[in-house]
């Protein structure tokens, strides 16, 4: 072993014979990735595995698919996805289309951003409705950071009206199947908490109970978002450069002010 | 006007104060033609103008170049640049490459993260000892509240070689002398004084010289963006050069296992 060692509880690799530089046999968390998971483990068992140290029960794993499939495409009016087709229109690179949606997708509106504030949320009020209500009518922290001051509770919509009808199937979905209790809660408190909030939940709030009831920490709730919304960025942009920047919406502009 | 209806009214049209491209015709950047009013400008001078819409005169503008050039370090080991060196290794763009290093480079122990809590510490601390307060119980406050105190200490080594050629250039352009840079030297002494035994590193000294400069955190947070960009080019450029997978190859014993042993893979219930 060396001094200048890479440390990790994640993964063991054992060498070929005749080549250190390429591995005989992987363990992803103690199990033999290539010779026994492959084609036995589900994707999300992987996914959860490379988190936790623990393999997911069945639940957990449907859990997980489940959210999986809410969260693969934002579509293309969603922030994220729009900048990943305006890499794809000008034939940028895949990379940059996903690191374009990666980015936008980071935020604190609809992004992973919002996820983690909202399981740091979960965190200190849990399934206590008046911890909930507390945490809305207290100010915001105007601790100066990179991220802009957030600007709605996390996890609701700030420009809804009402509950968007996926947004209510999503919960229903995630919540029949999880092992709790947060999702089930939720399901039965989101009117109070709507009001409370005074906005209606979003995806993102839904997205935030599921990975607080698979056990995840808001930092670990906050890549797994990122990671789960890219498939529709990837397709979308790849859709848009299949279409050309001519059917490209370029928009129209208003100068205001001086210059104009 | 709110939710469906503010949205309703932002459809289809950007309404902006920055600026637009008229293209065939000119550019407005910030209310200027960019190709006549602004013509000549140097690359600095429009960043710093694009951000805070406020002209700067050469010796300043020559004291915000140098907070880029006297922090870019061309070496692969340093986590950001590392980046760079393995995209370049990697064999993938040195655009991607250099994107994803300035990315990495918003960290919460060096780079942005550092510099917007340096500059806005400065900026209170210096409002509370305005007001009267005491500045070792502001230094106290703030290291309790935080456990560290942004632009002080380093996390990798002792001293700081930045600092001596920074202020030096700051003493011959007239800028050496403003309000923050002595209240950061201040908080040093307070910091030595006490039991933290802290020094004032460059992130401490250049965000004192943006305040004095009127820069606000987040201001100065978008200026210092492409900071470490000029050491980071070289970096690609050499492992692109030199064979793939060359960079930084690690065989199977340079990761040390610590997690749970072997055991059969079964789904469980």
């Amino acid at each position: 072993m060396t001094a200048d060692a890479i440390r990790t509880r994640i993964w063991l690799e054992e060498p070929e014979s005749d080549n250190p530089f390429a591995a005989r046999a992987a363990y992803c968390r103690g199990y033999d990735v290539y010779g026994e998971m492959l084609g036995r483990a589900r994707w999300v068992e992987m996914l959860i595995l490379l988190f936790r140290e623990e393999a997911p029960t069945t639940a957990e794993a449907d859990l997980l698919e489940a959210l999986a499939v809410a969260l693969a495409n934002p579509g293309p009016r969603d922030p994220a996805v729009h900048a990943a087709m305006a890499g794809g229109v000008g034939g940028s690179t895949a990379a940059s289309c996903l690191m374009a949606a990666l980015a936008v997708g980071a935020g604190q509106y609809a992004g992973g951003r919002e996820v983690f504030l909202a399981m740091e949320a979960w965190n200190a009020c849990g399934t206590d409705l008046d911890a909930w209500r507390r945490r809305f009518a207290a100010p915001t922290s105007e601790e100066v950071s990179i991220w802009p001051a957030p600007r709605h509770p996390p996890g609701f919509d700030p420009h809804g009206v009402s509950t968007p009808t996926p947004v209510k199937q999503a919960l229903a979905g995630l919540a029949f199947v999880s092992p709790g209790p947060r999702l089930p809660w939720l399901e039965q408190q989101r009117a109070e908490l709507e009001a409370a909030a005074g906005l209606p939940l979003a995806l993102s709030g839904v997205a935030a109970a599921a990975f607080a009831d698979l056990g995840f920490t808001p930092e670990q709730g906050e890549m797994l978002h990122l990671l789960l919304r890219l498939p529709g960025a990837a397709a979308h942009a790849l859709e848009q450069r299949g279409y050309g920047h001519k059917k490209f919406p370029f928009f129209a502009v208003e100068l205001e002010g001086a210059g104009a | 006007m709110k939710g469906p209806d503010f949205l309703a009214g932002q459809v289809g049209v950007l309404r902006t104060r920055m600026g637009a491209a008229f293209v065939g015709s000119k550019a407005v950047f910030r209310g200027h033609d960019l190709h006549a009013d602004l013509r000549g400008m140097d690359w600095v001078e429009l960043y710093v103008f694009g951000i805070t819409g406020r002209r700067y005169t050469p010796e300043q503008v020559r004291m915000l170049h140098a907070l880029w050039t006297h922090t870019s370090y061309p070496d692969a080991r340093i986590w950001n640049n590392r980046v760079a060196g393995l995209a370049g290794t990697a064999r993938s763009t040195g655009s991607l490459g250099l994107a994803a290093a300035l990315a990495v480079s918003e960290a919460s122990i060096y780079g942005r993260g550092i510099d917007i809590r340096a500059i806005d510490f400065l900026i209170r601390a210096k409002q509370h000892v305005d007001g009267g307060g005491s500045l070792a119980e502001k230094v106290e406050q703030e290291l309790k509240a935080r456990r560290s105190l942004a632009g002080y200490g380093r996390p990798i080594a002792a001293g700081d070689e930045r600092i001596e050629p920074t202020l030096a250039l700051a003493r011959s352009l007239g800028l050496a002398d403003g309000p923050y840079v002595r209240l950061a030297f201040a908080i040093e002494e307070t910091l030595l004084a006490g039991r933290w035994r802290q020094r004032l590193n460059y992130g401490g000294l250049a965000a004192a010289l943006a305040a004095d400069l009127g820069l606000s955190p987040r201001e100065y947070y978008l200026f210092m963006f492409p900071a470490f960009l000029a050491g980071m080019a070289p970096c690609y450029l050499e492992a692109e050069q030199r064979p793939e997978g060359g960079l930084f190859p690690l065989d199977c014993s340079h990761v040390r296992y610590d997690g749970v042993g072997k055991r059969p893979w079964q789904t469980k219930d």
